[in-house]
């Protein structure tokens, strides 16, 4: 009986317990609302990031049109709520339901073809839905934005949980997805599209299963970003959110769960600190695109593990 | 028979690459394709792994009709392959990349996979013992854990062989396999050939080195042009006058 080889290079150790622990841990450092309120901003956008991730840093597809599947989960749980009477905790699921069936009818024909195809999809879609809830203004309540009924419950502390508990059921999920098989089976698209045809992978249908999953996440956070504030604007679905929403994951690293969790962290972050800069957070976020691709192309994380681990062996 | 392709043709642009190219491979042999430089033979090898899809002709396996279908298919119909510029997966480890052979073998759905059914952990285990026997196989145990991308050029050539394996194809397509190895590990494939025929896959070599060629192939066939110039066995075609002119001229155009 042969041990059992090395399992693999990339796994650090219960790093879903090391989240859990933080979240849990993390109130006693937030002194006042607003501060809960950044820390939710960061759970909403690391839930994007986290599914965005898997598409970008797994399936090796762009999308550029994500904040669209945030503004579409955000306003159709809000419509739903607002104008049809829908308790919240039923619009939410429908509205994310919906979202990720508009996500696999849009991926399905895009993902047979090669190449940034999904890229320039997507930003047309992320594009048509900022404009169709921009003038829907019967509906949508248009540039001005609409309100949204409350959830059942209410307050910074409640919704710091709500969102910490979804992070880390995002978190869960993603990271079983890749330690699976069907993981495997995406990295494989990564590393040799042409090698994993050749094994039995059908790029098409993980690229679109990888996609769907994505928008789901979006949507989610978008619906219970919707919820928290209780009023949405169009902007939230911008093209520039959706850019944000890349900047965070390729900052933070791609194929790194965690480094999507970080990146978001950090760019929601920092713009709060920098309000001097408000005017300048485009340029912000390309500086911050343009120096992570030069000097840290794997992203945050990854080249922390990397010198890390060169470190303890220069120790040993 | 286990393979028949008729009169197959695949152009890119003006170039024939294959004309009419018709094949029979009989289950069970180590067949070997071989012609000068630019003969069609990877054209051939992609045109058999659904990688191409022909122009002309139909391709059927086990009587099973394949023309048209992708890549995947042809996979999940039996046929694997290794290729000629290395496709590893270096995003991996060496026992990763076998491991992602055994995909045609598990049954991951996504929600199998998305809530980490305990099932899978058991299959797991059992992909990565199949794996690292697979490994063991082709010589390459001690690198199981190193990252794909840290091991020498020799050793992925015999990685995409294992991984190739792991799928448990019917018929074997391999690209060059020798193709800028020393003699010593030139051997190591030979010897690891006729295993893998001794498994009762069928192998579809195409290869530059006629020593190679000449001691394992049963079966022999010669591409020129894009054209089926000869076949038959080793010795039987090696003495065909048509063989040697296209090799000479071949080489005597390069000089």
């Amino acid at each position: 009986m042969a041990a059992a080889p090395p399992s693999g290079f990339r796994k650090p150790p219960k790093p879903l317990l090391a989240l859990a622990a933080l979240i849990a841990a993390l109130p006693l450092a937030l002194t006042n609302n607003y501060t809960y309120e950044i820390a939710i901003l960061v759970g909403l956008n690391a839930i994007v990031c986290v599914g965005l991730n898997l598409l970008i840093g797994f399936a090796g597809q762009i999308s550029l049109g994500h904040a669209g599947f945030f503004g579409l989960g955000a306003y159709g749980s809000a419509i739903l709520a607002a104008r049809y009477g829908w308790p919240a905790l039923l619009s939410l699921p429908v509205a994310v339901a919906a979202v990720g069936l508009l996500a696999w009818a849009i991926g399905r024909p895009i993902l047979r073809l090669t190449g940034h195809a999904l890229a320039m999809a997507t930003l047309g879609l992320g594009i048509i839905v900022s404009i169709v809830l921009a003038t829907e203004d019967r509906i949508t309540g248009g540039p001005d934005g609409m309100a949204v009924p409350a959830f059942f419950v209410q307050g910074e502390k409640a919704w710091y949980w709500i969102v910490g508990a979804t992070l880390l059921v995002a978190v869960w999920l993603a990271q079983n997805l890749i330690d699976s098989p069907r993981g495997r089976a995406l990295r494989a698209l990564h590393g040799s599209e042409v090698a994993a045809g050749a094994l039995g992978i059908d790029a098409a249908a993980h690229k679109l299963s990888a996609f769907v999953i994505s928008a789901l996440f979006a949507a989610t956070a978008g619906a219970l970003s919707a919820h928290y504030s209780g009023f949405i604007t169009p902007a939230k679905a911008s093209f520039l959110h959706s850019v944000e929403l890349v900047t965070m994951v390729v900052f933070g690293g791609m194929a790194s769960t965690f480094g999507a969790v970080v990146g978001a962290a950090v760019l929601t972050t920092l713009p709060q600190f920098l309000t001097v800069f408000k005017e300048y957070e485009m340029v912000l976020l390309g500086a911050v695109m343009m120096l992570t691709m030069i000097f840290m192309p794997r992203g945050l994380v990854p080249t922390l593990e990397r010198a890390l681990a060169a470190a303890r062996r220069i120790g040993r | 028979m286990l393979l028949r392709a008729e009169s197959v043709g695949k152009r890119f642009g003006g170039v024939a690459a294959l004309e009419a190219v018709s094949l029979e491979l009989e289950a069970g042999a180590v067949h070997a394709v071989i012609g000068p430089n630019g003969a069609g033979k990877t054209t051939l090898l992609n045109v058999l792994s659904g990688i191409y899809k022909p122009d002309s002709g139909f391709i059927s396996f086990q009587d099973e009709n394949l023309t048209g279908r992708a890549p995947h298919q042809f996979a999940q119909a039996g046929i694997g392959r290794t290729f000629q510029n290395l496709q590893v997966f270096f995003n991996m480890t060496v026992l990763e990349n076998v491991m992602t052979g055994r995909w045609l073998h598990e049954r991951c759905g996504l929600a199998m996979a998305l809530l980490r059914f305990p099932a899978l952990a058991r299959a797991e285990r059992a992909c990565r013992e199949a794996a690292a026997a697979l490994l063991e196989m082709v010589g390459l145990a001690r690198w199981a854990g190193s990252r794909a991308d840290s091991i020498p050029y020799g050793a992925l050539k015999r990685l995409e062989i294992a991984r190739a394996l792991a799928a448990e194809p019917r018929l074997l397509l391999l690209d060059e396999p020798a193709a800028g190895l020393n003699p010593t590990e030139t051997r190591e494939i030979d010897e690891l050939i006729r295993r893998i025929a001794a498994r009762g896959i069928t192998v579809v070599l195409v290869e530059h080195n006629m020593k190679l060629v000449m001691g394992v192939a049963q079966h022999v066939v010669v591409l020129d042009y894009g054209r089926k110039l000869a076949e038959g066995e080793p010795a039987e075609v090696s003495r065909d006058p048509r063989v040697i002119e296209a090799y000479l001229g071949a080489e005597a155009c390069s000089r």
